[in-house]
C-alpha cells in the first residue's frame, strides 16, 4: 500500500463511510449515495448492450448470416438499442453524474425530494429487471422502435413485458426530471442567481424539462401498443380502421426528444471540464445557457424528419425539415463557445480534458451529418441505411458517452475521493477515440452505398464487406477502450492516490467540499457572491498555478 | 483499392445526378466547417496550452461573435433546406403519363404487376429512358422500396397506396431493398431492378403475360358484379365510374376530394367512409373478398374507362329512382354473371 | 443521522418536527411541494394528451361513426359524475380551508365527503362499464356494433370497426382516468388518517395542499372526457 509522505489525516466522515451495511445503501436517501447506486447498475446494462453490440459486429464481418439465426439478430439489434436507449443513455449523466452534483453545485444538501429519488432508483430496477427477464426469455425482435403494425400484429415477441420494462423505467426518468426542477428552483443557495449557476445546471434543467414533457408520451403509446395486442383494438391496424402512422407520430414526438435528454448533460459537462482546463470563464455564458433551452423547445418540434418516407404529405415534410435546420442552430452556437472558451486560455491536457476534444470532434461531425439527413432530398436515399446509425452514433456515444467518460473523471477525485492513474486515463481516451472512429465512420459510407439497417445477412452485396470489416475492427478496440476505465477507477478505490478537496482547482461549489464529501455537503450553508467560473480568482494567487495538488490537504 | 471506398453508388437515374449533387455541396460545406472548428481546435490547444506564468485572459463573449456565428450558419442551413426540398419535390411528383407498376410488398417478397400484365416476384424490369410510377401496398407489415442507385425509396403500407417514380438512365441490373425493418427475413426480401434498351424489354413484354392488368381489372368488375350498381347507359344505384378517376367529388359530408388510387381503393374496401352526395349507402364491402392484386386490377381498370357520352356520365346532385330489381342484383351478385 | 461535524444550517430557532432536514426552513419546503406537484400534473396532462391526440385524429376522419358509437353510452350517467366530481372538488377545496384554519372535524368530514364522492364517482363507472359489456361494446373478440345507425342518417349505418376505435379509445381513457381516481382515493386516505391523528395544524398542511392539487387535476380531465366522449353529435 503506498504510503504519502506526511502521516495520514485521520479519516474524516463522509458521505462512504457514514454509515456502513447494505441497509444503509439500499434505504438511503442520500442523492450521492443514490448516484453511486445508479452508476453501478447504469454500468451493468452498458455492458449489456455492448455485449449485444459486439455480437452484432461479429455477425456482420462475413455477408452470410452465419454466426446468428435471423431471429437472434433480430433480437440483438432490438435489445441492444432499447438497454443503450433505455437504461443506459436516458440515465446515465442525469442519473449519476446530475444526482451527485446537483445540489452541491447549487449550494443545497440534498435534492427536493430525496425519497423519491430513492424511488427513481428503484423504478430503474424494476424496470431493468423486467427487461432482464424479458431478455432471458425470448426478448423482442420488432427495433428498439417497435413500429405498428408489426409490433402489435405480427411479432410473437414479449412486446407487451419489454414495453412494461420501458413504461416502469420511464417513470424513474420523470421523476428524477422532477427532482431536479424543483430542486434548481427551489434550493439554490443565497446569492445563486440563475445566471450564477453552472452551465452543467442550465443542462440538467433543460434535461429536465424534456424527460417531463417528452416521455408520458411514450407511456401512453406503450399503453396502446400493449392493448392492441392484448385485445385487438384496431388503433393501429389498417385492417380495423387504425393507422400506423399514428404509431410513429406518438413514438417519435418522444423519442426525437430523448435524443436531447441523451446529448444535453453531456454538453453540460464538457462546458464544465472546458472551463476548468482552459482557466476560463466559458465564451458567451447566456447564449450556452439559452441555447439548452432552445433545443429543449425545438426538439418538440421535429420528431417527424423521422418519418420523411413513411407516406406523410410533402407539406408536412418541408415544415419539419426546415425546423430541423432551426434545431441545428443553438447546437452550432455552443460548439462555436466552448471552441471560443478556448482561445487565450491556458490550457492543461488532462484526461478530462482529453474527452471533451473528443467529444468537440465527434459532436461536430455527428451534428453536421445531420444537416444531411434534414435535407429532404438527401433523406430519402440514406434514411433506414448505415448513414443513419452512423450520424446517432457520432452523437450518442461520440458524443454522449464521451462525455459521460470525461465527467467521470473530472468528479471521480470527488466522488471517490480517490485520484484515478492519469497515464492510462489519457491512453484510454486515445483509443477510444480511435477505436470510435473506425467503427462508425465506415458506416456513413457504407450508408449512402445503400446498405440497409438491419440486415444480419448482405450476401446479396458482398462489396459491402470491407467497410463492415473496418467497422467490426474498430468495435473491438473501442471496447478495449471501455474496459481500462472499469478497471482502474475500481483499482483506484483501493489503490488511488487520496485526492484533494479541489485537485484541479476547478470552479464550483462542489469543489469547496472535502473530497469525499461529507453526507450533508456543507458544513455551513454557502453565500454565493461570485460568478460562475471565477477562474481568474483562482488562479491569481501565483499566475497560472499547477492544477493538481499531491498531497492531501489535513484538516 | 479506390473501388472499395466509394462515396456513392452509381447513378442510374435522373433523380441520382441531383441528390449527389446535394451531397457533394453539403460534403463540401461540411467538409469545410469541420476543418474550420478542427483547426480552431488544434491551435488553440497548442498555441494556447499552459505555460507557467501565462494567465489565462478572462474573455466573457461577444454578441457581434454570437450573431454572425449564428446568422451566417442558419443562413446556409437554409439553402440546405431549400434545395433538398426542391430535390424532394421532383422526387416526389410523378410524372402525370408515367408507366403504372403495381406493387404488393408482403413478408417477405415484392411482388410486382406490369399494368401491361407481366407479373414478377423480386425483379422488376423497366425500359432505359421511361418514367415508371411505382403504386404500392401491403399486405401485412410496413415495407420500404428502395433502389440506391435510383436514389428513391418510399414507405409501403398497409391499408393505403403509396407512390414512388423514377427514370433510369442507364441499362444494368440494380439492387432493390426492403428498407423498413419487418421481421425475420427483412434481410432477405432483396431484388433486382433490370434496367433495359428498349427493344430489349419490349422483346421480354411479349414473352408471355395474361394480358393487360385493366382487362383483368375488368373481368373481376363483372365477375364480383360490381356493373350492377355502377352503370353506363342508365343511372345505376351507384356512381357511374366512366371518367372518374383523378375528378374531384363532392361527398355526402359536404367535403371535395379527388378521386384518386387511394380513394378507389377505400370505396372498394370501405363504403361508407367516403360516401358521393347523392347516393344511397347501400354498396356492400369487398374487404375479404378480394386480394391486393384483385384491387389493383380494378383500380386499373378504373383509370383506363374515359368518359361515356351522354349526361348519365357525370355525377347527379340527387339519385334517380333505382331501375333494376332488387332480384336481379342479388342474382348477378350470386351467380356472378354479367347483367351489362 | 447527521453526527455533530455537521453544524445545523439555520439559527431558527423552531424546528418544526414537519420540516425535513435537506430545507433551509419551512417556507422552501412548502413552495418544493408545491411546485413539484405542479410540475407532477404538467407530466400528466402530456400522459392524457397523447390520448387526446389520437381521439381528435380519429374522430376527425370517422365522425358518424363516433357519433353513433358516442350516443350509446349513458349521457345521463355520464353527467350525474361529472356533478359528484364537481361537488368532490367542493369538498376539497373546504378540507384545504379546514386545514388552514385549524378546523379538525371539518377537515375529516370533509375528506370523507371526498372519498365517498369519488367512491361514487367509480361505483357509476361500474355500471357504465357492465353495460357496455353487457352490449358487446368492449373491443375484443367478442365485440360487435352492427346495424347502429348514425344519428341523424336513418339510412347510413356505423362501420363497426371504427366504432370499436371510439370504444378503445373510451375505455384506455376512462380507465386511466379510473386508475387515477382509485389512487386519489389512495391518497385521500391517508390524509385522512393524518388528519385523525392530528398531524395537520394551520403551519402545516401542505400533504392536504397538493393532495387536494391532484385531485382536481382528475377532476378537469374528467370535464373534458365527459364532452368528449359522451357528447358527440347530441341533440336534445
Amino acid at each position: 500500500m503506498p504510503q504519502p509522505a506526511i502521516a495520514p489525516p485521520v479519516e474524516r466522515e463522509n458521505y462512504l463511510n457514514a454509515k456502513y451495511g447494505v441497509w444503509s445503501w439500499l434505504l438511503t436517501t442520500d442523492h450521492k449515495r443514490i448516484a453511486l447506486l445508479y452508476l453501478l447498475s447504469i454500468t451493468f446494462f452498458f455492458f449489456i448492450g455492448g455485449f449485444f453490440a459486439l455480437l452484432i459486429r461479429l455477425e456482420l464481418l462475413t455477408p452470410a448470416g452465419d454466426l446468428v439465426q435471423a431471429d437472434t439478430y433480430n433480437k440483438l439489434f432490438t435489445m441492444h438499442g432499447m438497454v443503450m436507449v433505455f437504461f443506459f443513455l436516458i440515465p446515465s449523466i442525469p442519473a449519476v453524474l446530475g444526482n451527485f452534483l446537483v445540489p452541491m453545485m447549487i449550494g443545497a444538501k440534498d435534492l427536493a425530494f430525496p425519497r423519491i429519488n430513492l424511488l427513481s432508483w428503484y423504478l430503474y430496477i424494476i424496470g431493468g429487471v423486467m427487461m432482464l427477464h424479458c431478455m432471458l426469455t425470448g426478448g423482442v425482435d420488432t427495433g428498439w422502435t417497435f413500429y405498428a403494425p408489426f409490433s402489435t400484429n405480427f411479432t410473437n415477441t414479449k412486446i407487451v413485458e419489454a414495453g412494461l420494462a420501458i413504461f416502469v423505467a420511464g417513470f424513474s426518468s420523470i421523476l428524477t426530471g422532477l427532482n431536479f426542477v424543483v430542486t434548481i428552483h427551489r434550493m439554490r443557495a443565497p446569492g445563486m442567481t440563475w445566471s450564477r449557476l453552472p452551465l452543467f445546471i442550465w443542462a440538467h434543467y433543460a434535461t429536465s424539462i424534456i424527460q417531463l414533457l417528452g416521455t408520458p408520451v411514450v407511456a401512453v403509446t406503450i399503453v396502446l401498443v400493449a392493448a392492441e395486442r392484448a385485445l385487438h383494438l384496431g388503433i393501429f391496424d389498417p385492417k380495423l380502421g387504425g393507422d400506423p402512422l399514428l404509431f410513429q407520430h406518438l413514438f417519435w414526438f418522444y423519442s426525437h426528444p430523448a435524443v436531447y435528454i441523451m446529448i444535453l448533460p453531456s454538453m453540460g459537462v464538457v462546458t464544465e471540464i472546458i472551463a476548468c482546463f482552459s482557466r476560463k470563464r466559458i465564451f458567451g455564458y447566456s447564449f450556452v445557457a439559452f441555447s439548452s433551452i432552445a433545443i429543449a423547445v425545438f426538439g418538440f418540434l421535429v420528431w417527424a424528419h423521422h418519418m420523411f418516407v413513411a407516406g406523410m404529405s410533402v407539406y408536412a415534410a418541408l415544415v419539419f425539415s426546415l425546423l430541423s435546420y432551426a434545431v441545428a442552430v443553438p447546437s452550432a452556437i455552443k460548439v462555436f463557445n466552448w471552441t471560443a472558451t478556448l482561445y487565450k486560455g491556458s490550457i492543461h491536457y488532462d484526461a478530462p480534458m482529453l474527452y471533451a476534444f473528443g467529444f468537440l470532434g465527434l459532436f461536430t461531425i455527428g451534428g453536421l451529418t445531420g444537416l444531411f439527413l434534414s435535407a429532404l432530398g438527401i433523406n430519402v436515399h440514406v434514411t433506414d441505411t448505415y448513414f443513419v446509425v452512423a450520424h446517432f452514433h457520432y452523437i450518442m456515444v461520440g458524443g454522449a458517452v464521451m462525455g459521460y467518460l470525461g465527467g467521470m473523471h473530472f468528479w471521480w477525485p470527488k466522488i471517490s475521493g480517490k485520484l484515478y492513474p492519469e497515464g492510462w486515463a489519457r491512453l484510454a481516451a486515445l483509443i477510444v477515440f480511435i477505436g470510435f472512429n473506425l467503427t462508425f465512420f465506415p458506416q456513413f459510407l457504407l450508408g449512402y452505398m445503400g446498405m440497409p439497417r438491419r440486415y444480419y445477412d448482405y450476401s446479396h452485396m458482398p462489396e459491402f464487406q470491407i467497410l463492415n470489416v473496418l467497422s467490426t475492427a474498430g468495435a473491438t478496440v473501442l471496447g478495449v477502450g471501455y474496459l481500462l476505465p472499469m478497471v482502474y477507477f475500481l483499482w483506484s478505490m483501493r489503490y488511488g492516490k487520496p485526492a484533494p478537496d479541489n485537485p484541479w482547482n476547478a470552479a464550483g461549489l462542489e469543489w469547496k467540499t472535502p473530497s469525499p464529501p461529507p453526507t450533508f455537503n456543507f458544513d455551513e450553508e454557502p453565500v454565493v457572491t461570485w460568478e460562475a467560473y471565477n477562474y481568474d480568482e483562482l488562479d491569481s494567487p501565483d499566475k497560472g498555478a499547477p492544477h493538481k495538488e499531491e498531497v492531501p490537504v489535513a484538516r | 483499392m479506390l473501388n472499395n471506398f466509394p462515396l456513392w453508388p452509381v447513378q442510374a437515374s435522373t433523380i441520382a445526378r441531383s441528390v449527389d449533387a446535394l451531397y457533394i455541396f453539403l460534403l463540401i460545406v461540411t467538409g469545410m466547417m469541420t476543418l474550420l472548428i478542427f483547426i480552431c481546435l488544434v491551435y488553440f490547444a497548442a498555441r494556447f496550452r499552459y505555460r507557467p506564468g501565462v494567465p489565462a485572459v478572462q474573455i466573457d463573449g461577444s454578441h457581434a461573435l454570437e450573431i454572425t456565428w449564428s446568422t451566417i450558419p442558419f443562413l446556409i442551413f437554409m439553402v440546405i433546406f431549400a434545395w433538398g426540398a426542391l430535390v424532394y419535390f421532383k422526387e416526389r411528383t410523378p410524372p402525370a403519363d408515367a408507366t403504372e407498376v403495381y406493387v404488393v410488398a408482403k413478408q417477405w417478397m415484392w411482388k410486382i404487376e406490369h399494368a401491361e400484365g407481366q407479373r414478377e416476384i423480386n425483379q422488376l424490369h423497366v425500359p432505359v429512358g421511361r418514367d415508371v410510377k411505382m403504386i404500392m401496398t401491403s399486405q401485412d407489415v410496413i415495407h420500404s422500396f428502395y433502389i440506391p442507385a435510383f436514389r428513391i425509396k418510399q414507405d409501403v403500407l398497409p391499408g393505403r397506396y403509396t407512390v414512388e417514380w423514377f427514370r433510369a438512365t442507364k441499362p444494368g441490373t440494380y439492387h432493390l431493398f426492403c428498407a423498413e425493418y419487418c421481421g425475420t427475413q427483412h434481410s432477405g426480401m432483396v431484388g433486382d431492378i433490370v434496367v433495359m434498351e428498349p427493344a430489349q424489354y419490349e422483346t421480354w413484354m411479349n414473352g408471355g403475360s395474361t394480358g393487360p392488368l385493366s382487362a383483368t381489372g375488368e373481368k373481376i368488375f363483372a365477375e364480383l358484379g360490381c356493373s350492377t350498381c355502377h352503370r353506363t347507359d342508365i343511372q345505376g344505384r351507384g356512381p357511374n365510374l366512366h371518367g372518374v378517376f383523378g375528378k374531384p367529388v363532392q361527398l355526402e359530408d359536404g367535403r371535395t376530394v379527388t378521386a384518386d388510387e387511394n380513394y378507389l381503393r377505400e370505396c372498394i374496401l370501405d363504403p361508407g367512409a367516403k360516401r358521393l352526395k347523392g347516393f344511397q349507402p347501400i354498396m356492400p364491402t369487398f374487404q375479404g373478398l378480394v386480394t391486393e392484386e384483385q384491387v389493383n386490377a380494378l383500380v386499373a381498370y378504373i383509370k383506363s374507362i374515359a368518359a361515356a357520352k351522354g349526361e348519365a356520365a357525370k355525377a347527379s346532385a340527387s339519385a334517380a329512382a333505382p331501375p333494376a330489381q332488387e332480384n336481379a342484383q342479388t342474382n348477378a351478385l350470386a351467380n356472378g354473371s354479367q347483367v351489362q | 443521522m447527521p453526527d455533530s461535524t455537521v453544524i445545523g444550517l439555520h439559527h431558527e430557532d423552531e424546528h418544526h418536527p414537519e420540516l425535513l432536514h435537506h430545507f433551509a426552513d419551512a417556507q422552501q419546503q412548502r413552495d418544493s411541494a408545491s411546485l413539484g406537484m405542479w410540475v407532477f400534473l404538467a407530466t400528466e396532462v402530456m400522459f392524457f394528451g397523447g390520448l387526446f391526440c389520437a381521439y381528435l385524429v380519429y374522430r376527425h376522419w370517422y365522425f358518424p361513426d363516433f357519433a353513433a358509437a358516442s350516443k350509446s353510452i349513458d349521457a345521463t350517467l355520464g353527467a350525474t359524475n361529472t356533478a359528484v366530481l364537481i361537488c368532490s372538488s367542493l369538498t376539497v377545496v373546504l378540507a384545504v380551508w379546514a386545514a388552514q384554519t385549524a378546523r379538525r372535524t371539518l377537515l375529516i368530514v370533509s375528506l370523507i365527503l371526498t372519498m365517498l364522492l369519488g367512491m361514487a364517482f367509480l361505483g357509476i363507472k361500474g355500471i357504465e362499464y357492465r353495460e357496455k359489456f353487457v352490449e358487446h361494446h368492449v373491443p375484443g373478440a367478442s365485440f360487435s356494433f352492427d346495424k347502429v345507425q348514425v344519428p341523424g342518417h336513418p339510412d347510413q349505418y356505423a362501420n363497426p370497426h371504427h366504432a370499436q376505435i371510439f370504444f378503445s379509445l373510451y375505455f384506455v381513457m376512462t380507465g386511466l382516468h379510473a386508475l387515477h381516481m382509485i389512487i386519489g382515493l389512495g391518497i385521500f386516505l391517508w390524509l385522512l388518517i393524518m388528519a385523525w391523528k392530528g398531524r395537520f395544524t394551520p403551519e402545516w398542511h401542505t400533504p392536504v395542499e397538493i393532495g387536494g392539487l391532484y385531485w382536481h387535476f382528475v377532476d378537469i380531465v374528467w370535464i373534458y372526457l365527459f364532452p368528449l366522449l359522451y357528447l358527440i353529435d347530441r341533440h336534445p
